[in-house]
């Protein structure tokens, strides 16, 4: 698909109270297809980072761009699934706001609805295809998000915590089907997440990034043959090393 | 056994559900119980001469005459023509003026001064300018309707605009909508709760400038002309008459344009404020 090259990128936001760092001299390279994780405390720039891939915020110094060509603003290469529940649409229904992309890429009745309803029911939300976002949960919003973003084919997915509001086992549920998403489409992602297991479930590749100022402090591969196996030992020592990396103490994490 | 539990509880239900819809409607009908009946006792009691102060049965005698007569619907389809007329051209301008204010900094920079200061002065004090401008009658009157009513409906819809979230603005471009088909499809509905809110405003300007102007632009027919009217031969049955029209044609306008309106888009979207 499309390899992205991050280089040198900072920003600082303007606000009333004076200057705050957002990032600072970030550089990455992911390569096509690759899925790359972005963990770090809350605070550290990650969303804001997202942003500027996805062409929202311009950065200070620094360029990005996809597929050898610079990012100038937002683009439908890039889908976007936000970190906020009230990104979808109120007024259009699950359906409706899963079409939209479809429908701005021209694609016509019939094809659309198939779609966009075959996108529904990968993150089973099929029985609510009818139903205002209002009627849905956070988590289901959620979900109608991500099938939103996907269902226009965008050659680059960059998710800001999607899952983070969902129950444990939706949540192992929707891991699995990106996973599975993933392998089948070879897009590639960028995923923001607090969750380490997440991280090490989904991820070619773990950028651990650190506050203040907000940057990346290191980078760690996962090489665990998929699909992954969250109960072996390899995985939970994968996880063990990221948490060290992020600085927690880990006694007592690998039971 | 259990079927038999299970339709005791749905009769309950249907039986509360009766009710309630009674307590209900004693709740709205309640108020105009206790004000008539203060009516007719101050009318009776003869505090003041009954010409001035008729009793509720004489108001509605001469509502029922003057509605048979074809008076009455003759001045309301009048008020009605020209109210609709000249809120319909402060709805059309005003939503456009205002979503241009919210999406055009140069449109904002120079209409917001001029919408700021035009809109506090009461819409009568421009009643005689207009009137001389475009002489007496229809035209004046439906001019300057539209033109108070339109200043509510501006802000509003300006605000609306600035309103729309930014993340649905972001997902609609991420998604590849361009200019024309954010502001179709995102904007215009997000700003939407905004703008009928305008329009409700508007329309209740409209009401009283309207009622006002009729006397003033010297148009043979009209609620307001009525009203005014009614007061130089002390028909005060006649003045109340033409209030409790105005006051039914308000309520038919709301529970069967906006309510409706609402009920169909932001009411099912969510996105009343509560
Ligand atoms: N719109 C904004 N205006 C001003 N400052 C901002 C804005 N957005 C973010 N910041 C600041 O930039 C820094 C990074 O924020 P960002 O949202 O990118 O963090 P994050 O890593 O996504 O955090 P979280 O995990 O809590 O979502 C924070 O210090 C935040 O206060
Ligand atoms: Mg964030």
């Amino acid at each position: 698909m499309q390899p992205i090259a991050i280089r040198d990128v900072s920003l600082n936001y303007d606000t009333p109270g004076g200057k705050v760092q957002g990032v600072t001299n970030v550089s990455i390279d992911i390569d096509a297809s690759e899925f790359v994780c972005i963990v770090g405390p809350s605070g550290c720039g990650k969303s804001t980072l997202l942003n500027i891939i996805a062409g929202f915020l311009t950065p200070a110094t620094g360029q990005i761009s996809i597929g050898g060509k610079p990012v100038t603003g937002h683009g439908m290469d890039r889908g976007v699934v936000f970190q906020d529940f009230a990104q979808l649409f109120p007024w259009r229904t699950a359906l409706g706001n899963v079409s939209f992309g479809l429908e701005m890429k021209g694609v016509a009745n019939p094809e659309r609805d198939r779609i966009a309803r075959e996108q529904l029911r990968l993150v089973k939300l099929e029985k609510f295809t009818n139903s205002f976002p209002h009627h849905l949960s956070g988590g289901m919003q959620q979900r109608v998000a991500i099938a939103r973003a996907l269902a226009y084919n965008p050659s680059v997915l960059l998710m800001d915590e999607p899952f983070a509001a969902l129950d444990a086992m939706t949540r192992d549920d929707m891991q699995r089907l990106l996973a599975d998403v993933w392998k089948e489409t070879r897009k590639t992602v960028i995923y923001v997440t607090h969750n380490v297991a997440e991280a090490v479930y989904l991820a070619d590749r773990v950028v651990v990034m650190s506050a203040h100022p907000g940057t990346v402090k290191t980078v760690m591969k996962i090489d665990l043959p998929r699909p992954r196996d969250p109960l072996s030992v390899e995985f939970l020592d994968c996880q063990k090393q990221l948490m060290a990396h992020l600085g927690h103490n880990t006694n007592g994490v690998a039971h | 056994m259990q079927d038999a539990v299970t339709i005791s509880v749905a009769e309950a239900a249907g039986e509360s559900r009766g009710a309630e819809r009674w307590r209900l409607i004693w709740r709205n009908v309640f108020p105009f119980v206790v004000v008539g009946g203060l009516w007719e006792i101050v009318a009776w009691a003869g505090i003041f001469p009954q010409r001035l102060f008729p009793p509720l049965e004489q108001v509605a005698a001469s509502f029922y005459q003057l509605t048979v007569s074809g008076i009455l619907p003759h001045h309301a389809i009048e008020t009605i023509f020209r109210l609709l007329s000249g809120f319909a051209l402060a709805a059309v301008f005003g939503t456009i003026i205002g979503v241009l204010m919210g999406r055009s900094r140069r449109a904002e920079d120079i209409l917001l001064p001029l919408v700021s200061i035009g809109a506090p002065i009461p819409g009568l004090a421009y009643a005689p300018l207009f009137l001389l401008w475009f002489g007496l009658g229809n035209f004046s009157s439906i001019l300057l309707v539209g033109f108070v009513s339109a200043f509510p409906i501006i802000f509003n819809s300006w605000t609306g605009v600035k309103a729309v979230k930014e993340i649905w603005v972001r997902s609609a471009q991420s998604m590849g909508a361009d200019d024309k088909r954010l502001f179709r499809y995102v904007i215009l509905p997000g700003a939407l709760p905004y703008i009928l809110t305008g329009l409700r405003l508007g329309l209740a300007q409209a009401w009283r400038i309207l009622v006002a102007v009729e006397m003033l632009a010297a148009v043979p027919w009209g609620l307001g002309w009525l009203i005014f009217g009614a007061r130089k031969f002390l028909n005060t049955d006649a003045m109340l008459a033409g209030i409790v029209v105005i006051a039914i044609i308000g309520i038919l306008l709301e529970k069967y344009v906006f309510q409706k309106i609402e009920n169909y888009t932001v009411v099912r979207w969510g996105m009343t404020a509560k």
